[in-house]
């Protein structure tokens, strides 16, 4: 017995120190990063930022590059970003909920080729829809003069329409776990689909719908091409903005430091704070690219 | 602030508007005879979704395929002859033989450290293990852009005589090497390499969270009895354990296989293309952005589609799986 305590004694610290090194080499391009946002100009630019992790109180730590980064557009780019994002993430959820809804409890023919051509469309590359699309909005603009391209609605729909397979697949997938004998309860005394929808299914799908609600407040937060492509220069978002000053040389990475830390506050704050349901989806297979 | 509130404006009024839309159409189908109504029920919950789908992935998906056989301007067709102009050209060659490497690489290698993460965290006890989960984990929630700015620090390079900033050049410093721009070298691919490590890094958070669930579901007593017959933890892990949660490994890789293949950002951001990074989606968009060519860009992305469409059938495959699972 002695001897088995032993063993698994020494494979806890084994395991402990393995995840150690891990954690360590996964953290450190992020803490370089980090840090350099946070150190002075002349510093940043003379010295390795590693000089300042060994020897954190001889240095001087600033927000300078924060402010600035803010100042010189980055406010305005995490204001589009807002908006474009809030939108993109509750109109799918609700055109998304509706249509899972159908495919449940619903009988309609054809129900099993609709769903496994949706299930096919998660794998779609959504290059290979954005010209056409792009062209689409572009001609619609010229001729009923409706502005569109440049606009977050734009965006909003486009970012719904590719959130859609993925999306529908996942809440049908819950809404397949949900006691059936209480929606068809729910019928025999009179409920129409309506009021079995909004009263019933959506109160109980709440887990389902926040884990994707995350999964796609993420990911449109983090896109770069859907932006750049349906909102662009005018309303640049953040991705935009910081794409432009990784590409200036000489912009000083103190400033594409400072500018990428705002980017990653908010997606962080939802992040840990909601972790578990992230996970769930997670788990239930939400990965889209 | 005027921004700010047309978008709080638009956000009420865009989700109100849906709203709305639903409950015209349920009253619409309300109004229908019983008979019909009762074969016409879904149509009220289905066409905004059937719509959008089609309106902005199906149908342009469709004609992105036709302009494929177009010119430049996509005035006249031309046959053939956009994939003959790629298949001819030594640099998309090139190009597909990234897309290969990346496929080649990332997947196995994501798999390989998100399982062995997985499976040591398993040892750590409660409270380290979830801090030690949540930092790997952490870069899902980066975007590839950020991502990039992170990594291109991490590989940046100073000219001799001016003070080394990137951690890369001063390990190779230390260890007695030339600092090197390493991004630009492509000799062997090393830099397309440099760039995968940044999908690793971003990825095997996933592969970690999502085998180490089916880790922890393995029942207790398969291990315990493995125990009582002498089998050490190395033995456990390869015989008792993979075995049970392989095809969640599997259903992993195949996810990651997708994200590879379609891999875009990365690049765009790290390389623009240059020094031979490039891969198909990031030459679709050189080839419409930069080049305005909307038929060789459509014959690229359509190439992308072939290569992926098998992909597809697992993805149905897995789906079905799921179902007989309930």
């Amino acid at each position: 017995m002695n001897k088995f305590l032993h063993i698994i004694r020494n494979l806890r610290l084994g395991s402990t120190i393995g995840m150690l090194i891990l954690v360590i080499i996964w953290s450190t391009p992020t803490m370089g990063l980090l840090i350099t946002s946070l150190r002075p100009s002349s510093l940043a630019e003379t010295s390795p930022w590693w000089e300042a992790l060994f020897n954190p109180l001889s240095t001087i730590w600033t927000i300078d590059a924060y402010q600035n980064s803010l100042s010189s557009g980055m406010l305005d780019s995490l204001i589009n970003t807002i908006a474009v994002t809030v939108p993109a993430t509750i109109l799918p959820l609700m055109i998304a909920a509706n249509a899972a809804y159908a495919f449940t409890f619903l009988n309609f023919k054809g129900k099993e080729i609709f769903f496994a051509i949706l299930v096919a469309l998660m794998v779609i590359p959504l290059q290979s829809s954005l010209i056409p699309v792009l062209r689409g909005m572009v001609w619609i603009q010229k001729n009923l003069h409706i502005p569109l391209t440049g606009t977050y609605a734009s965006a909003w729909v486009v970012h719904s329409a590719f959130a859609m397979p993925l999306a529908i697949y996942i809440l049908r997938n819950y809404m397949m776990t949900l006691p059936r004998e209480l929606i068809e309860a729910a019928k025999v005394d009179g409920a129409s689909n309506y009021q079995i929808f909004w009263q019933l299914v959506l109160p109980m799908s709440v887990p389902a719908l926040a884990s994707f609600a995350i999964f796609q407040f993420l990911w449109v937060w983090n896109d770069y091409l859907i932006a750049f492509i349906f909102v662009g220069e005018q309303k640049a978002v953040m991705t935009y903005r910081l794409l432009r000053l990784l590409g200036q040389y000489g912009q000083g990475w103190r400033d594409v430091a400072a500018g990428s830390f705002i980017s990653l506050i908010v997606p962080l704050i939802v992040f840990f704070s909601l972790q578990r349901y992230f996970v769930r989806g997670l788990l239930a297979g939400s990965v889209k690219g | 602030m005027g921004d700010i509130l047309f978008g709080l404006l638009a956000i009420v009024v865009g989700v109100a508007a849906s709203y709305g839309l639903y409950w015209l159409l349920n009253l619409i189908i309300s109004l229908l005879p019983e008979r019909i109504r009762k074969k016409s029920d879904w149509l009220a919950f289905l066409t905004p979704a059937a719509v959008l789908v089609i309106l902005v992935l199906i149908a342009p998906l469709f004609q992105t395929i036709a302009w494929s056989f177009m010119d430049d301007g996509v005035k006249k067709w031309v046959g053939f002859k956009n994939y003959m102009d790629l298949f001819t050209d030594e640099r998309f060659l090139g190009i597909l033989l990234n897309n290969f490497l990346w496929v080649l690489v990332v997947p196995a290698v994501t798999v390989a450290f998100g399982t062995a993460s997985a499976a040591l965290s398993n040892q750590v006890g409660p409270r380290l293990e979830s801090i030690f989960k949540s930092l790997i984990f952490m870069p899902m929630a980066v975007s590839f852009v950020a991502a990039s700015t992170i990594w291109s620090y991490f590989y940046a390079y100073v000219p001799p005589g001016r003070p080394e900033v990137g951690l890369l050049n001063a390990f190779v410093k230390l260890l007695g090497g030339d600092a090197q721009p390493w991004i630009t070298i492509d000799q062997g691919r090393l830099n397309s390499f440099l760039l995968m490590a940044v999908i690793v890094w971003l990825q095997v958070g996933y592969a970690m969270v999502v085998i180490s669930s089916a880790i922890k579901s393995v029942p207790e007593e398969t291990i315990e009895a493995a125990q009582l017959d002498g089998a050490n933890p190395w033995q456990i892990f390869i015989g008792i354990i993979l075995p049970q949660v392989w095809g969640t490994v599997m259903s992993v890789f195949v996810t990651i296989l997708i994200l590879v293949m379609k891999i875009f950002d990365i690049v765009l951001a790290m390389t623009r293309g240059n020094f031979s990074t490039s891969v198909l989606a990031f030459e679709w968009y050189k080839q419409f952005f930069e080049n305005s060519n909307i038929g060789p860009a459509s014959a690229v992305v359509t190439i992308l589609v072939l290569l992926i469409a098998p992909l597809m059938w697992l993805q149905i495959q897995t789906a079905r799986h799921q179902e007989t699972l309930r």
